[in-house]
């Protein structure tokens, strides 16, 4: 436990990289405990647009604002850049680096898109809504729960995107598998939260 | 240059100590200034503005910068070795915990240079410190402050679980843990679940002012009961990220110095967890007089209460680890004594506070200040005291002397009864808190002149504690691996101060008091559980002091983003985020020179081990 070394196990690379030394199993964990932070985090946002999310001082509502079949694609991209995590991890563990990079590649490019409806989502309601962060107390709410999903995904994909030149670069080892395996970890409680945000904002939006 | 660079949690713990002890004497002077104003009825020694600013930068410096700070230095210093590791988890991490509090704290209090500090207590309660109120950057400079100061503390809770966790020596069950290494870990749990609300309250507040959201601001459809919801939803918890680790000092202190094991070991523990689990729980009790309802006040009061029963179960295990044992009153042991019957009085009253009728009465009274500085300067600073004479051979090599010692006991613990027992019956008779001033000849006057001579007996403590410390850095180092001679943990099983790599060997744990079993069975000292070998270490750097000057960048950049300034140049860079943006881009930069140089550390080989 006293002691890491950087270089793979036994020649080849242990069956999972990101626990062969101390310091990656550390990493884990903390990890673990880090989302329970993030947890806390996003559940007090959410408690807060619960909240607020009558408060519309006559502006716009979430019944005259949200376009379903939008979010509905948006939410199409994450949970498939979610599943492609879980492929490029499965790579890793079969020791397979270029399809580890691939399927990240492919999170990141799906991450990007629903960043990207993201945006033109808000641009919408911004423009042709009057429905900015000033608007209502409801409004405040929605940015500041959305938008910071959306900088946990922006900040995933840049996160993931330096990871991926790491991985062309140094290869892979016990000290990049637990980064690696860490991200990914990350990624999957972003689509977690989005669930929630997709069903707490968006659907009970529309019905609530 | 050593210690901008240090990774070592020993150092950390020494730089934390002298962070949080300049906060603590500015705190303390804040503490002061307000006893001054309110020595006699109607002076005028500061105006309303001033006193506003004083009380509420005392109680944000106080928790935030002063005694939090202390905690934590204890914890680095002690922790690791307690727990038989060489190091804690994460030492970079580590070294930006520190440096993310002290730059958050620097920024906090460079509000009184640059345009008047935060004036709308140290609660921040909405719409008091929205914009229409509170129309200085004072409340920015908390809201912003604080939060990189609360990144720095949440970073230090992280790494004290996974070490923790992760690097207890061989042997060391988690219920043969020291009492303070449990109270560490649940209070790190604490912070972990306890600070993202706070995070999350100052984001709020902070686009509020300076983004013009409605959260707080009734006119846009905003709540100002949230803003107290979520800030004690932290806020209640936070008082057990205070007193837990003071808990776990007496109990290291008290057994050591009754040379018996602590009484009810497993219920100690037991407590503490229950103690942080209620603790969650009644947040509302702050917010009895706010009109939530009838119900709802009478669970949070219940709830409340409840708290007195772990707590009480940790009172009679003190008193009866000192009944019977051949107690010895050196100065560690005489603030720990003093701490049980001192903290009893503060959670009698807490009792008192829960009664939500009883709090209509007491609400925003000096009852109220009376109860919760018995709870944190009678509680934790008591503890701290005894902390800090107990380990600082184990920092320093050096002890502090007995009689400066016992110089500061009495002076400190007459000087706070003087202070602050009288203010139970100021708020009794009605004096509120928070106000500057007060009228004469409402029976306020005489108990006010009390109350401040004690203050200033407090202050005097103060002094005779820092010339202790002069004094004794002056000598030569003196202290042996045990020099209480009746250590009990396994930081004693070492030389003092200990060596970088703490541990020449991992100690093998038979049991609970590792070190005081192997004395009782005849052993010198720990049976080790692997040969001498190479010892792994990691490297200074200077990257986390980097990322956090560009934390404290970004944050004075966004703070003044919608300022307007005489130069059109300073608008440019400001009003653009060009500043903010500049701050971020050192903070990433250090992070992505982190990721691209992967850093081995160094070993300390053998024959360096065994002396040349």
């Amino acid at each position: 436990m006293t002691t890491t070394h950087a270089e793979p196990v036994h020649g080849g690379l242990a069956h999972e990289p990101e626990k062969a030394t101390a310091e990656g199993r550390n990493k884990v964990l903390a990890f673990w405990l880090f989302l329970g932070g993030e947890a806390v985090l996003f559940g007090t946002l959410f408690a807060t647009f619960l909240a607020l999310r009558n408060q519309t001082n006559e502006g716009p509502a979430a019944n005259d604002l949200f376009h379903l079949p939008l979010v509905a694609a948006a939410t199409f991209l994450l949970l498939v850049s979610s599943l492609t995590s879980v492929f490029a991890i499965q790579a890793m563990h079969r020791n397979r680096p270029k399809l580890l990079r691939n399927w990240l590649l492919v999170t990141v490019m799906l991450g990007l898109g629903f960043l990207g409806l993201e945006i033109y989502e808000f641009s919408q309601y911004v423009r042709h809504e009057e429905f900015g962060m000033t608007t209502s107390a409801f409004s405040s709410a929605f940015y500041t729960l959305v938008g910071f999903h959306g900088a946990h995904v922006a900040f995933g994909i840049l996160w993931i995107s330096l990871l991926i030149g790491q991985l062309g670069y140094k290869g892979l080892t016990v000290v990049t598998a637990p980064k690696l395996y860490i991200s990914a970890m990350y990624w999957h409680f972003i689509d977690v939260v989005w669930v929630f945000i997709f069903t707490v904002v968006y659907l009970l939006g529309k019905v609530g | 240059m050593d210690w901008i660079t240090t990774v070592d949690h020993k150092k950390i713990a020494i730089l934390y100590l002298w962070a949080g002890g300049l906060f603590f004497g500015i705190g303390g002077i804040e503490a002061l200034l307000i006893r001054w104003q309110l020595i006699k009825p109607m002076n005028d020694f500061v105006d309303a503005q001033t006193f506003n600013e004083l009380i509420t930068m005392h109680g944000t410096t106080m928790i935030f910068l002063g005694v939090m700070p202390i905690i934590f230095a204890l914890m680095n210093a002690v922790i690791p070795l307690q727990i038989g590791a060489r190091d804690v988890a994460f030492p970079f991490l580590n070294a930006l915990g520190f440096w993310t509090f002290l730059f958050g704290g620097l920024l906090l209090n460079l509000s009184w240079m640059m345009g008047g500090a935060p004036d709308a207590g140290w609660t921040s309660y909405t719409p008091l410190s929205g914009t229409a109120y509170s129309g200085t950057h004072g409340v920015d400079f908390y809201t912003i402050g604080l939060q990189i100061a609360g990144l720095g503390t949440l970073i230090g809770g992280i790494n004290f679980l996974a070490t923790i966790i992760t690097m207890r020596a061989p042997g060391m069950s988690f219920m043969r843990m020291p009492m303070f290494a449990w109270t560490t870990f649940i209070t790190s749990a604490i912070i972990l679940f306890a600070f993202p609300a706070i995070t999350v309250g100052l984001v709020l507040l902070t686009f509020d002012r300076i983004l013009g959201a409605n959260f707080f601001v009734p006119g846009g459809g905003g709540s100002p009961v949230l803003w107290q919801h979520i800030f004690w939803i932290f806020g209640h918890p936070e008082v057990y990220i205070l007193i837990l680790p003071a808990f776990g000092i007496i109990s290291e202190v008290i057994p050591t110095f009754a040379r018996k094991r602590l009484f009810g070991y497993s219920s100690m523990v037991f407590a503490t967890i229950l103690i942080a689990f209620l603790g969650f729980m009644v947040w509302a009790h702050h917010m009895f007089t706010t009109g939530l309802s009838p119900v709802a006040n009478a669970l949070f009061a219940v709830s409340t209460m409840l708290i007195a029963v772990p707590t009480g179960i940790k009172i009679f295990n003190w008193l009866f680890t000192l009944w019977g044992g051949s107690v010895r009153f050196a100065t560690p042991n005489l603030f720990a004594s003093g701490f049980i019957p001192t903290f009893t009085m503060g959670g009698v009253t807490g009792v008192m506070l829960a009664s939500a009728p009883a709090d209509f009465q007491f609400h925003d009274t000096y009852f109220v200040v009376a109860h919760f500085h018995y709870v944190i300067v009678g509680g934790l600073v008591m503890g701290l005291f005894a902390g800090l004479h107990y380990w600082w051979p184990k920092m320093f090599g050096r002890m502090l002397s007995e009689t400066l010692g016992k110089w500061t006991f009495w002076t400190f613990i007459i000087g706070f009864h003087l202070t602050f027992f009288v203010q139970h019956f100021l708020g009794l008779m009605g004096m509120q808190r928070r106000v500057f001033t007060y009228l004469p000849n409402q029976h306020f006057d005489t108990l006010n002149l009390v109350s401040t001579i004690g203050a200033g007996l407090m202050g005097a403590g103060m002094l005779v504690f820092l010339a202790n410390v002069w004094i004794t850095s002056r000598k030569p180092p003196d202290a042996g691996g045990d020099p209480w001679e009746d250590g009990r943990t396994l930081e004693w099983s070492i030389p003092s101060p200990s060596p970088e790599y703490n541990f020449k060997q991992t100690p093998l744990v038979r049991g609970l008091d590792a070190f005081w079993k192997e004395k009782t069975a005849g052993n010198k000292g720990m049976t080790p559980a692997e040969p001498i070998g190479s010892i792994h270490m990691p490297s200074a750097t200077p990257l986390p002091f980097v990322m956090a000057v560009g934390i404290f960048i970004a944050g004075l950049g966004f703070m003044f983003s919608r300022d307007d300034f005489s130069s059109a140049l300073v608008s440019f860079l400001f009003n653009n985020y060009v500043v903010t943006g500049l701050g971020l881009l050192i903070t990433f930069g250090a992070m992505l020179v982190r990721s691209l140089y992967d850093d081995h550390g160094w070993h300390i080989e053998p024959e360096e081990l065994e002396g040349r």
